[in-house]
């Protein structure tokens, strides 16, 4: 480029890009949204009008015929409530325990940490993300029955491992999906300038408050993007609570069960739609916390 | 210093604990590939080489090996592309479905896996008419993939603003060369960060690639999955994870290297 | 450790759930033999091959995991390459993790042979998928075990619709050290109250209901249970009340063997359903374990390979049907998988030599006492008319209640 370039040798095309912001936002946008918007909710919408279909027992093939009969199961039969109230506390449980976890890491690694801590913390805390899911919820299978590494460690407080069930399943789902929650915090953290906590303990305020009234507003946005990752990977699971659940199931058990073994893709699509309302409820309660641009 | 000394102490304990907590599982897994114990019984009595000698000579892992990375790298570039694309849009620009635009980006991750998986499944056998396989398992990953490249671009841009993209056209740079001497370089950083995450994100999927892999094709976790039920091979599997998670160790140190900073990890915000 | 002990069944496959427990028959039971109406259906008519010709050079087989194994998960597991080699027939294999799974790809027309489990190979027949197959032009055919021939699952009218692969039985297995005295029938792990509360296991599926439906019919001959994958409305909702009163003493509903084995060998289970070689595989670890076949009978399952109707390798087809069951093959498949060999001369061939008697191979009787799995359908497989009987969907619903 020199500096006697003019506009005159520009590309014309690139100028039109340029002067006509539309036009690029269209260009832009239409690969991505031909592929999310046209196909994935393509994909989403076809599922649940197959929700409203029946199905033919023999031959197992979908039967178009248009039926309620799928979501009056699912509204009279009050296992699928059962189901679902459990569910939703088990991600509820999981999602708060996993904020607890994550607050100190995060914030140890943002604002106490040397930058070289820092960078070995990340790496240290990522790592686990590589080892298999499946790996890992067996390992937790194995250190929570009976004379398991847990009840090792707790007998001498006299205290005995929870054993399999929804206690173990919980732990088991919060260790799963801890550096989804430690992540978007400690990213949230870092942009938090740290001269803004010094201005507050200049101003005479005890770590405490600093804490309360500085860093926690900070952090809440990114703690909710967090939550996002958790409460939803635990609505969807089934494979974990099979491995350390004990006897119990959940809504993907359910879903599983229906499309998997009985092949009744109909009927599973309506319970499907129980963990999507779900979500979408919670993502739009949310999105006023600006969470959605933290995850 | 900003906090007071019982707090600071008080975080590196807790930090330090949860430490140990992520890391006895994996411990265990690591030794586990050693118990010659095949259901893995704890403790373990007497420990065999066996099985990293069957693991050494696994085709089928090697192939699922083969497989994960191929799916990981292709979903990887795809949501390279598709969320840079999508983030450039959103920029600067407040047109009346942005947020909606958003919302869409993010619902493939905030939906339970499940219920994308045979969404998905649904669409490409009777819509399509795809049979399932290679292609299928990428496309599926690729979408809830955009979402981590989006996230991290559209923080980056953000944060820079527009000067020098301004600057440069100004001195008569067009759109494309704009793009590739000033824009991809600032936003390299965090194409990187967010690469890496869509890579991991990818690599362990098992539940939204149950639904939508053949029956031909394997993953590494739909091996894993299936070895777990093979007798003789779940302790193989504890080998094949020990390796796994040693071996994580050089992308994520490579990733911080390039990226420069530890930031470049999560954002970079 | 003893490889050929440590068999696994088909449960690779996300879908494991519901694979091998879909392994299945129509009915079971020497009791029901020769009752015409059972399946309910009439078959197409579908030409049967007539003589052998000219190798097509390549097969499409889909089989169940564990059942074409070609060295890549375990270099010394290895049959279809020999295969490749002696015929020069190169075999595609697909493995498929359900019954409905194999349905559909065997719609395609691509596959020229399938592993089907009783369910799976009914509706085969009767979609006109499935072809008769010539039995005199399989060697193997005539070492395969007598009880296995023409029975409701694998043929209508006398004429067979494939050979034999294998089959086993769900027994009943318990710590020897935990469970005093010895349990005998089923009656153990549906007693209420029972002293070993918390500690029973149950297999995890839908198909788990027809064990109480059998254990119903040992003990409460009111109800008229002639079937137990024959239920009406009333007799399922007997059998589910069965589960539910079972279902807080259970610890855990296992799905795959390494579940099982790790609950038995922690102690976390001590009493429960299982397989044979589950049991073997727990015994070698040396853990106090005993599997019994239960006094009042049992549930099961038996496969069949069958060839496609539309099959464009016909020839290449039949020789893997008369190669994986012929003795040797048989021998190996059976071994990994962990069932008795369909071939009676298999016993010959198996690594370890106890194996066939272990599994009841050649048992007759043994066999008649096992319920094979089938998938209940609307017709009642019973042979009743006037009723209409539970499907599977419904059984699956019945289960997420059971479960809650």
């Amino acid at each position: 480029m020199t500096a006697t370039s003019t506009a005159a040798d520009r590309p014309p095309r690139a100028g039109l890009l340029h002067r006509s912001p539309r036009l690029r936002v269209g260009l832009l946008l239409t690969p991505p949204m031909l592929w999310l918007g046209v196909a994935y909710l393509g994909a989403l919408a076809a599922l649940f009008i197959t929700a409203f279909w029946g199905q033919n027992s023999f031959t197992g093939t979908v039967e178009r015929t248009w039926t309620l009969g799928n979501f009056r199961d699912l509204l009279t039969i009050d296992v699928y409530r059962t189901v679902t109230a459990r569910t939703i506390g088990i991600a509820a449980l999981v999602t708060v325990l996993d904020a607890v976890i994550a607050f100190p890491v995060a914030l140890f690694m943002a604002k106490v940490a040397s930058p070289r801590t820092q960078r070995a913390l990340v790496v240290a805390l990522l790592m686990p993300l590589w080892a298999s899911y499946l790996v890992k919820a067996y390992a937790w299978r194995g250190m929570l029955g009976t004379g398991g590494l847990v009840s090792w460690v707790a007998s001498p407080f006299g205290l005995d491992t929870p054993g399999f069930g929804i206690t173990g399943l919980i732990i088991t789902l919060a260790y799963l999906w801890l550096p989804y929650m430690v992540l978007p915090i400690y990213a949230g953290l870092e942009r938090l300038p740290t001269s803004l906590l010094e201005a507050s303990a200049d101003l005479g305020a005890r770590s405490g408050t600093t804490l309360r009234r500085v860093v926690l507003p900070v952090a809440f946005p990114a703690i909710v993007a967090g939550s996002v990752f958790t409460f939803s990977l635990t609505m969807g699971d089934y494979i974990a609570v099979r491995i350390v659940g004990g006897p119990n199931q959940m809504l993907g058990n359910v879903v599983f069960d229906n499309v998997g073994a009985a092949n009744n893709l109909p009927f599973a699509a309506a319970v499907a739609t129980i963990p999507v309302v779900v979500m979408l409820v919670y993502l739009a309660l949310v999105r006023r916390t600006g969470a959605l641009e933290n995850l | 210093m900003t906090f007071s000394r019982g707090l600071r102490a008080t975080l590196l304990g807790s930090t330090v604990l949860v430490l140990v907590l992520v890391y006895t599982p994996l411990a265990l897994v690591v030794l586990n590939s050693f118990n010659a114990n095949r259901s893995f019984a704890w403790p373990p009595r007497e420990l065999t080489l066996e099985w990293w000698r069957a693991a050494a000579s696994s085709e089928g892992a090697r192939a699922a090996l083969g497989t994960s990375v191929e799916v990981a790298l292709l979903a990887t570039f795809l949501s390279l592309v598709l969320g840079t694309m999508a983030a450039l849009a959103l920029r600067r620009t407040s047109f009346f479905g942005r947020d909606a635009v958003s919302l869409l980006i993010i619902l493939p991750i905030a939906l339970p896996g499940i219920v994308t998986g045979i969404a998905l499944n649904n669409a490409f056998r009777t819509i399509f008419g795809w049979e399932l396989g290679f292609l299928t398992i990428v496309v599926a990953h690729a979408t809830f993939c955009i979402v981590t490249v989006f996230n991290n671009v559209q923080a980056r841009l953000r944060r820079l603003g527009g000067n020098l993209e301004e600057a440069s056209m100004d001195l008569g740079a067009g759109t494309f060369t704009t793009f590739r001497l000033v824009t991809f370089p600032m936003l390299r950083s965090a194409l990187l960060a967010g690469g890496l995450l869509a890579f991991a994100l990818s690599f362990d999927e098992i539940i939204v690639t149950t639904f939508t892999a053949g029956a031909q094709e394997q993953t590494l976790p739909i091996w894993i999955f299936n070895n777990l039920f093979r007798p003789n091979q779940a302790p193989v599997v504890n080998v094949v994870a020990a390796v796994l998670i040693l071996a994580s160790i050089v992308p994520i140190m490579l990733a911080q290297r390039l990226s420069g900073s530890s930031a470049g990890m999560t954002g970079a915000r | 450790m003893n490889r050929t002990t440590t068999t696994l069944a088909a449960v690779a496959g996300p879908l494991l759930l519901a694979s091998v427990l879909t392994a299945c028959g129509t009915s079971g039971g020497s009791d029901t033999a020769g009752e015409p109406a059972a399946q309910g259906f009439t078959a197409p008519d579908v030409p049967m091959q007539e003589s052998l010709g000219q190798k097509e050079g390549e097969v499409g087989i889909l089989a169940w995991p564990g059942y074409a194994e070609d060295g890549t998960n375990d270099k010394t597991v290895d049959w279809v390459t020999p295969f490749e080699k002696q015929t020069g027939c190169q075999a595609n294999v697909k493995y498929f993790g359900t019954s409905d799974e194999a349905l559909n790809l065997m719609k395609t027309g691509e596959y020229d042979v399938v592993s089907a489990s009783g369910d799976a190979s009914l509706r085969l027949i009767a979609s006109g998928d499935a072809a008769p197959v010539n039995t005199d032009l399989l060697k193997s055919y005539a070492d395969i075990q007598p009880f296995l021939k023409d029975r409701d699952w694998n043929s209508v009218n006398g004429q067979m619709y494939g050979i034999p692969q294998g089959w086993g039985a769900n027994l009943l297995m318990y710590r020897t050290d935990k469970v005093k005295p010895a349990p005998t029938g089923w009656d153990a792990v549906f007693e209420k109250d029972s002293p070993y509360a918390g500690k029973i296991t149950a297999y995890d599926s839908p198909i788990y209901i027809a064990d109480a439906a059998l254990h119903l019919m040992n003990t409460q001959p009111d109800l008229g249970i002639k079937n137990p994958y024959a239920l009406d409305q009333k007799q399922l909702d007997a059998a589910v009340a069965v589960l539910k009163d079972q279902r807080p003493q259970v610890s855990e509903y296992w799905s795959d063997y390494l579940k099982e084995q790790q609950a038995f060998t922690s102690g976390d289970t001590v009493l429960g359903t299982t397989w044979q070689f589950i049991a073997n595989l727990a015994q070698a670890d040396k853990v106090p374990v005993e599997a019994v076949f239960p006094s009042d009978g049992s549930t099961g399952w038996s496969d069949t390979w069958m060839i496609s109707a539309k099959s464009k390798h016909p020839n290449c087809a039949y020789a893997w049907m008369d190669y994986i069951a012929s003795p040797k093959v048989n021998a190996q498949s059976a071994e990994w998988f962990g069932e008795a060999p369909a071939n009676a001369k298999a016993c010959d061939f198996t690594s370890d030599k106890s194996f066939c008697d272990t599994f009841h191979a050649a048992d007759k009787a043994y066999s008649d006492q096992i319920w094979y799995w089938t998938t209940p359908i609307q017709q009642c497989l019973d042979g009743r008319k006037d009723v209409k009987c539970t499907d599977y969907g419904q059984w699956t619903q019945a289960w997420t209640e059971i479960k809650g």
